[in-house]
């Protein structure tokens, strides 16, 4: 990826601009005006007491929740706008979910391929190709074969993660990708994600893996109530935030 | 004559068995025949009512649930004897095969339905998730990936259905259908004698044992584990 003259002087146009987001589940308002933006190749952590609305945030940046109020930019294209291919713009947006939603009927590569195939119309041979390289990156050339019931928690996040990196996406997002690890295979997704990170992809991830926060992140968006609250370096968010629920928050997490 | 002997008279009779085969054995033909012509209707039909019904447009699955409702709760019989001795006062006239072929292939598709509904209800949200977030549409994503998983699970319950519904085929008999029972139950009145009936009860075993083995196969090749 070429970061271009645009990347030197600051002025590069945000990958995802979220302005005065609003999504409502019945009565109930689960975001309540969210400013959020994130630039080219920047990682932004997200962090928040369960029900602060920190995956329905990234639901609504892929239009899998539809957002009442508001707007959602996605590389300068208006997601609620009707006229916007939603499909079109969804392959450029990847997502990781916690429990890793593989296809428990397609091998590894199949997984893979499958939106290739079917939404980037490529070849068999082609897709094939770039799925194996998908699976190769994130370290599972040896699984290709394999089914979803065959591999460990890890392995299916990694194939979750070639699966949405294999379309090339422009952001990924990524909901507690490790929360339903046990704690020896975290390690292993933590890495791929590093190595992204390290290619210059840009992401925005909800976790509450405070190491991986404080090497990787840019920036760690605090979240509560439907609202951010706060937002900061790591080294702020995490030893001196200044909102009390924040200070709250950090606290218990680092236990 | 021994008890015994006059049981194997009634029912075992060799030159009756020798006499009626070739009659049992077309029986056993049409019977196959209209059941592999009800299965393949019948599971298409029902597939196609569960995708149908996937879309949820509120008219459409109004009336899928409305058909699956009634076709299951009469008795195939019922149906048959009102299609049969009803259609032709309006002017519409079906032959008994097509007949008992047409209402069969209905209360299965009605049962298929249901049991590939459930099986679509029963795939996890996030798999949907990850293929629109991937870019499939609704369609594919129905396609490729929740109908597969919805089929294995309606399979099990579908197999036991399916069976019982082709042999439901027995029922053609009460319109002249010349499958199987009704060869035989001709046979019988002709000769006064059991055996036509027990030549036919080994013929559906003879059809339905394989089909039956086969059901056990495909619920076990088809149980695969959950990720
Ligand atoms: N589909 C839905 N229907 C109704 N309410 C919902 C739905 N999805 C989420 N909610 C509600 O919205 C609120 C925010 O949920 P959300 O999942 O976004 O929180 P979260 O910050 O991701 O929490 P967690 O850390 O537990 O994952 C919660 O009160 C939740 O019950
Ligand atoms: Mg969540």
């Amino acid at each position: 990826m070429t970061s271009g003259p645009l990347a030197a002087n600051g002025a590069e146009r945000p990958i995802l601009q979220v302005r005065g987001l609003v999504k409502r589940f019945g009565a109930l308002e689960v975001l309540k005006g969210i400013d959020f933006a994130v630039a080219p190749q920047e990682l932004v952590f997200v962090i928040g007491p369960s029900g602060s609305g920190k995956s329905t945030l990234l639901r609504c940046c892929n239009r899998l929740e539809e957002p009442d109020e508001g707007s959602i930019m996605v590389d300068g294209v208006e997601l609620t706008d009707p006229r916007c291919d939603i499909n079109a713009m969804r392959r450029r947006i990847g997502m990781v979910f916690q429990s890793f939603n593989l296809y428990p009927h397609l091998s590894a590569l199949r997984n893979v391929t499958l939106a290739l195939r079917k939404v980037l119309r490529k070849s068999r041979r082609e897709a094939d190709e770039i799925g194996r390289a998908a699976l190769a990156r994130v370290g599972l050339s040896d699984k290709v074969a394999a089914y979803p019931a065959e591999l460990s928690g890890g392995q299916q996040q990694r194939v979750a993660i070639a699966r949405a990196l294999s379309l090339e996406p422009k952001i990924m997002l990524f909901d507690e990708p490790t929360s339903a690890l046990d704690p020896e295979l975290v390690g292993s997704v933590l890495a791929t994600m590093r190595d992204m990170r390290e290619s210059g992809l840009t992401m925005v991830v909800v976790s509450h893996e405070m190491r991986f926060a404080r090497d990787a992140a840019d920036r760690v968006v605090f979240m509560d109530g439907g609202r951010i609250v706060e937002e900061g370096t790591p080294e702020k968010i995490f030893t001196a935030p200044e909102n009390p629920r924040a200070r709250a928050f950090v606290a218990e997490i680092a236990r | 004559m021994s008890a015994f002997e006059r049981f194997l008279e009634s029912f075992f009779n060799p030159k009756l068995m020798l006499r009626y085969w070739p009659d049992i054995a077309q029986g056993m033909l049409v019977t196959v025949e209209i059941a592999l012509a009800v299965l393949a209707s019948g599971l298409a039909l029902g597939l196609g009512l569960a995708l149908a019904r996937s879309y949820r447009i509120a008219p459409v699955s109004a009336a899928i649930v409305v058909f699956v409702d009634v076709f299951r709760a009469l008795p195939p019989l019922v149906l048959i004897l009102i299609i049969y001795f009803g259609l032709p006062s309006v002017g519409v006239n079906l032959s008994a095969f097509a007949v008992l072929w047409l209402v069969l292939s209905l209360v299965l598709a009605a049962f298929a339905e249901e049991a590939i509904w459930a099986g679509i209800l029963s795939v996890r949200r996030g798999q949907w998730d990850a293929a629109r977030s991937t870019g499939l549409g609704f369609g594919q994503a129905l396609i490729h990936v929740v109908l597969p998983q919805a089929v294995r699970l309606a399979i099990p319950p579908l197999t036991n259905r399916t069976i019982a519904i082709t042999k439901n085929t027995a029922l053609g008999t009460v319109i002249g259908v010349g499958e199987v029972i009704n060869q035989a139950q001709t046979a019988v009145s002709f000769s006064g004698n059991a055996t036509p009936l027990m030549m036919a009860a080994v013929g559906y075993l003879a059809i339905f044992a394989p089909v039956v083995a086969l059901g056990a196969f495909i619920e076990k090749r088809f149980a695969w584990r959950r990720a």
